[in-house]
């Protein structure tokens, strides 16, 4: 007796009843299914918040001084002027795993061109701040090392300000507007970029060189804030950990003494998120779990009742050479077809109900491998786990009960 | 003469609650190759368990039987099993074929369970088995398909696929009319001709006269064993039947 022989007769008997195969695959084509669209939504979904994180830029890193405790009352971090020019000179010269440095002002007043006005925020910053936060210059130029050296009053105006300041078709570039009471000429229009998800425009700002900002509008010593890039989303806890030990090194604090600044990354942030977007989808997949257990009970239940149906059958092929062994392994091959072709469907349908519910919500779509093989394990467990105790009955029925059984 | 089947004092008790009931008191026979033979008994007589016994479906308690020279007592399922599917043909009163399968596929199936034959060789020998029993036009009939004897002669056909020692018959005619219970006759005469060893179970006395040797069972004893010196034809009673459309 071999396995193409046993396969060969589980499939006649399958082909036999039909209607009964389909219906009983059901239960395992829905959880199946269902397991495929909780995992790829949640997969997707998880996706489209990293790439909202990845927009502000996956591997930024914000400095902030540390807001002390004055008097029993706690301090506005903008307020502390612990960051000093210094401080930045410094992490530029020695941090190897940062891309890009930048320090920011920023300040926030009416910007006026002709009759038009709009309220918007200044960013004084190097020209590496573009590529910290993934703003690109989509006409004209950036600023250069000499507009910063010489604080010059240029900026480079996001689409907001243009759409808010000036009249369609007219071109801005060349212009000069006035932020507030000082007068700055467009040298570029940033490509836009949308909101973010936290409902912010991204593109209502201005940009300067940072020497602008802080001598001619602030007109401060030190730094409130300070943006950097990692080398890489991957060298972002290293870049952490280099930015704050160079700068305990330069603000003198001892180890074990409260730092006076803040590195954040958004690392931490996207982890955070993460890991509540994989505890939704567990959530949801374990839901979708209990749907293939009922399908996997429901094969059971089949199997049970076809083993009484048949027991003539049993028993004409016991009486004509059939061992026990090859008894149990004709139902358990009946119910693993059963489950492994009601798995296939149910991925193939899962994927399609997945396609369709990203392609109406607009999130992206890409085919998981995981959850397939997961399906695919599942399944042919299901098909050994519920069709073997049915599968035991009908080998262990005595042939001589069974060939007369009515 | 070579003898197909040996039984030494056979008894076989069963337990029924706390009661023992002794459904075969020793039963010994031997059939040679070639006979056909026809054993009656009333219900209670013990020609099932007989029937059983000599299937290799159930062991004797006590007593010899050897099946074509092999020692049937003391195998376990598993031996029988292979022994049932090398050796003996069965051919039961309700057919028992699969349901919504075609002649091919049922005649097919105990070589479905033996190693030796490739698919190819399987179709060969089940269509050369179904020619045999003049069905030869009916391969792909499913089993729903076809009337009692088309369905009976099937049920034969699987019998002889595997080229078995004994045919065993289990009440063959029981269910089919009285026309068709002689064309099945006809065929078992026709085996038996050709050489065949069948034993044929049943409680109606008038199939004795077309067997070739006739044993009588009562409270699991034999009671008669007669050879037949005049085989009646079943063919020729065929024949003086009115024929019908």
């Amino acid at each position: 007796m071999n396995y193409k022989n046993l396969i060969q007769i589980a499939l006649r008997a399958l082909a036999n009843n039909k209607m009964r195969g389909f219906l009983t695959m059901l239960g395992i084509i829905i959880g199946v299914s269902s397991v495929i669209v909780m995992m790829t939504l949640g997969a997707s979904q998880k996706e489209s918040i990293r790439s909202d994180i990845g927009s502000m830029g996956t591997n930024m890193i914000i400095i902030h001084p540390y807001s002390e405790n004055r008097g029993g009352v706690r301090q506005s971090a903008a307020d502390m002027q612990t960051l000093k020019m210094y401080d930045y000179q410094s992490l530029v010269r020695d941090c190897k795993y940062t891309a890009r440095l930048s320090p920011v002002f920023t300040s926030s007043a009416q910007a006026i061109y002709g009759n038009n006005n709009t309220p918007t925020v200044a960013y004084g910053v190097e020209a590496g701040y573009l590529d910290i936060r993934n703003y690109t210059v989509g006409r004209g130029s950036m600023f250069t090392d000499n507009d910063i050296k010489r604080a010059s009053k240029v900026c480079v105006v996001g689409q907001t300000v243009v759409d808010k300041l000036f009249t369609k078709g007219e071109d801005p570039l060349g212009m000069v507007i006035r932020f507030g009471s000082i007068p700055f000429r467009i040298i570029g229009v940033l490509s836009p970029k949308g909101y973010d998800s936290g409902g912010n425009d991204q593109d209502n700002l201005i940009i300067t060189p940072y020497t602008t900002v802080q001598k001619r509008i602030l007109a401060i010593n030190y730094i409130p804030t300070i943006f950097a890039s990692a080398l890489s989303e991957e060298y972002t806890d290293q870049a952490v950990a280099e930015i704050s030990e160079i700068l305990q090194i330069n603000h003198r604090i001892a180890i074990g003494e409260t730092n006076d600044f803040e590195v954040f990354s958004m690392q931490e942030m996207l982890n955070t998120l993460n890991s509540v977007m994989n505890t939704l989808t567990a959530v949801l997949s374990c839901v979708a779990g209990i749907s293939l257990l009922v399908g996997g009970i429901g094969i059971m239940n089949i199997m049970y009742v076809s083993v009484t149906e048949r027991t003539r059958e049993i028993g004409l092929r016991m009486s004509i050479g059939a061992k026990g062994r090859h008894i149990m392994l004709q139902f358990l091959i009946e119910s693993i077809i059963i489950s492994v072709t009601g798995g296939i469907i149910g991925v193939v349908f899962g994927f399609i109900l997945s396609w369709l519910g990203l392609w109406a919500m607009g999130w992206p779509f890409s085919i998981q491998l995981f959850p397939i093989v997961l399906s695919f394990a599942v399944c042919t467990v299901t098909g050994v786990f519920f069709g073997w105790y049915p599968a035991r009955k009908a080998a262990r029925l005595n042939p001589i009960d069974a060939i007369r059984f009515e | 003469m070579n003898e197909i089947i040996k039984l030494d004092a056979i008894r076989r008790d069963f337990t029924v609650g706390s009661e023992t009931v002794h459904a075969l008191r020793g039963v010994s026979f031997s059939i040679a190759e070639g006979e056909f033979v026809t054993i009656m008994g009333t219900s209670g007589s013990g020609k099932s368990t007989l029937l059983n016994i000599l299937g290799c479906l159930d062991v004797p308690s006590s007593g010899e039987y050897l099946l074509d020279g092999v020692s049937v007592r003391t195998m376990g399922p598993n031996d029988r099993a292979t022994l049932r599917n090398r050796k003996i043909g069965f051919v039961f009163q309700s057919y028992n074929l699969l349901p919504k399968t075609t002649a091919v596929e049922n005649v097919e199936l105990p070589l479905l369970y033996n190693r030796g034959f490739s698919a190819r060789q399987r179709r060969e020998k089940a269509v050369t088995a179904l020619e045999a029993v003049g069905l030869g036009n009916r391969l792909n009939h499913r089993s729903n398909q076809m009337s009692g004897g088309q369905q009976q002669r099937v049920a034969i056909a699987r019998a002889l696929v595997n080229d078995p020692v004994i045919l065993l018959a289990d009440e063959a005619t029981g269910n089919l009319d009285t026309r068709t219970s002689f064309e099945i006759l006809t065929l078992f005469q026709r085996l038996h001709a050709e050489g065949r060893t069948i034993i044929f179970v049943t409680h109606n006395p008038e199939i004795a006269q077309f067997s070739s040797r006739n044993i009588v069972l009562r409270d699991g004893r034999i009671i008669e064993d007669k050879i037949n010196g005049d085989i009646a034809s079943a063919r020729s009673v065929l024949e003086s039947m009115p024929k019908e459309d």
